[in-house]
């Protein structure tokens, strides 16, 4: 055991003190999307910055529920995820930001359908937890969080912790014919 | 009985299928297995059927080829034909910058190291490339194929993962 972590304790985007900025999300094949981001210092000004300009971009994205710092040219572990108001969500914990996070228990698999601002055009299958337990860190604080979840806001945390790690839905999909061309844009 | 392998491509529109059906269900041929998709604005089946002989389903088919939209082709093959035995099902998913080549390449390898593709597909997306292929590998040699597809897929500046096929059992 290193930290205590422990929920959210009521963190909202504004605990971050800086004005987010909206960026441009990159799409595949941009190869930033393909590499592992490193680790990083969840109190520096810049991971700050990028918190903030994460979840501004993420709320002007019409139907977005997360976005990964790769999506927005970043090589780095940090993603922000609202699943607030979403029909197949249950547990929601609202808008929040986690730096260095991993998945330390998934279960109660399921295919489910995916898309991602990323690969515009295409959706896919793909099999995820819906049970997870997810550690990380906040920004600005740095408090260690320790995140129970499940259903639509698990599979966003892992398709957002993935972007992290370089991969993409499309490294996941289940098989031949699980990919697809997108017929709603939203 | 007679085995027949029969392709149709063409521009899509609406009632290819049910003409190609309609052609060999009156001649009493038996669909078995197909896969019929649209391409880019091409539809395109492949199917199996049994029945009749090679020549009465072509003569069947080229009405509806006549007009020059549609291209069919039927041969005989044999039943019941040799297959490879089976392997451990992998998934090889590959994205990145499209390029020529990627499909060759990354088959090749699959190919020596004794895979056999059962199923793929490819998308053009913008420039986006995208490659999914399920695979029979000999049993064991996953780590060593997942290396020399990363190392190919390198030299051709995509991405690539194998993972094990989950076949879902219920």
């Amino acid at each position: 055991m290193t930290a205590e972590y422990v929920g959210l304790g009521g963190w909202t985007p504004e605990a971050l003190g800086v004005p987010g900025e909206v960026l441009p999300v990159v799409a595949a094949p941009d190869p930033v999307l393909s590499r592992p981001g490193p680790e990083v210092d969840p109190t520096s000004t810049e991971v700050i910055r990028l918190a903030a300009d994460l979840v501004a971009t993420m709320r002007v994205s019409p139907g977005c529920v997360g976005l990964a710092a790769p999506q927005v040219g970043v090589g780095a572990q940090v993603f922000a995820v609202d699943v607030t108001g979403h029909p197949k969500a249950v547990t929601v914990h609202g808008t929040f930001v986690l730096c260095n996070a991993k998945v330390v228990e998934a279960s109660r698999w399921k295919a489910g359908r995916e898309g991602c601002m990323s690969v515009p055009d295409l959706t896919g299958d793909v099999k995820r937890a819906g049970r997870l337990v997810v550690e990380g860190v906040l920004p600005g604080s740095g408090a260690p969080v320790r995140l129970v979840t499940d259903g639509f806001e698990a599979r966003a945390l892992q398709h957002e912790i993935d972007h992290c790690a370089g991969l993409l839905f499309l490294d996941r999909v289940a098989g031949a014919h699980a990919v697809y061309q997108r017929k709603v844009y939203l | 009985m007679n085995e027949l392998a029969i392709t149709v491509i063409g521009r899509d529109r609406p009632a290819i299928v049910a003409d190609v059906a309609e052609a060999l269900a009156r001649l009493g041929a038996n669909l078995t297995d197909s896969t019929m998709t649209r391409l880019r604005g091409h539809f395109a089946m492949t199917l199996i059927c049994v029945g009749p002989a090679a020549a009465e389903v072509e003569a069947a088919l080229a009405p509806l080829a006549a007009d020059g939209q549609l291209l069919a082709t039927v041969r005989a093959v044999t039943p019941d034909g040799r297959t490879a035995p089976a392997g451990e099902p992998y998934v090889m998913a590959v994205h990145g910058a499209d390029r020529m080549g990627i499909v060759a390449a990354m088959t090749r390898v699959l190919a020596d190291e004794g895979g056999n593709v059962t199923d793929l597909s490819t998308r053009l997306t913008g420039s986006l490339y995208v490659v999914v292929a399920e695979v029979e590998l000999p049993p064991g040699s996953s780590d060593e194929v997942a290396g020399r597809l990363a190392r190919t897929a390198a030299e051709l500046g995509v991405g690539v993962s194998l993972r094990p096929a989950d076949p879902d059992l219920l």
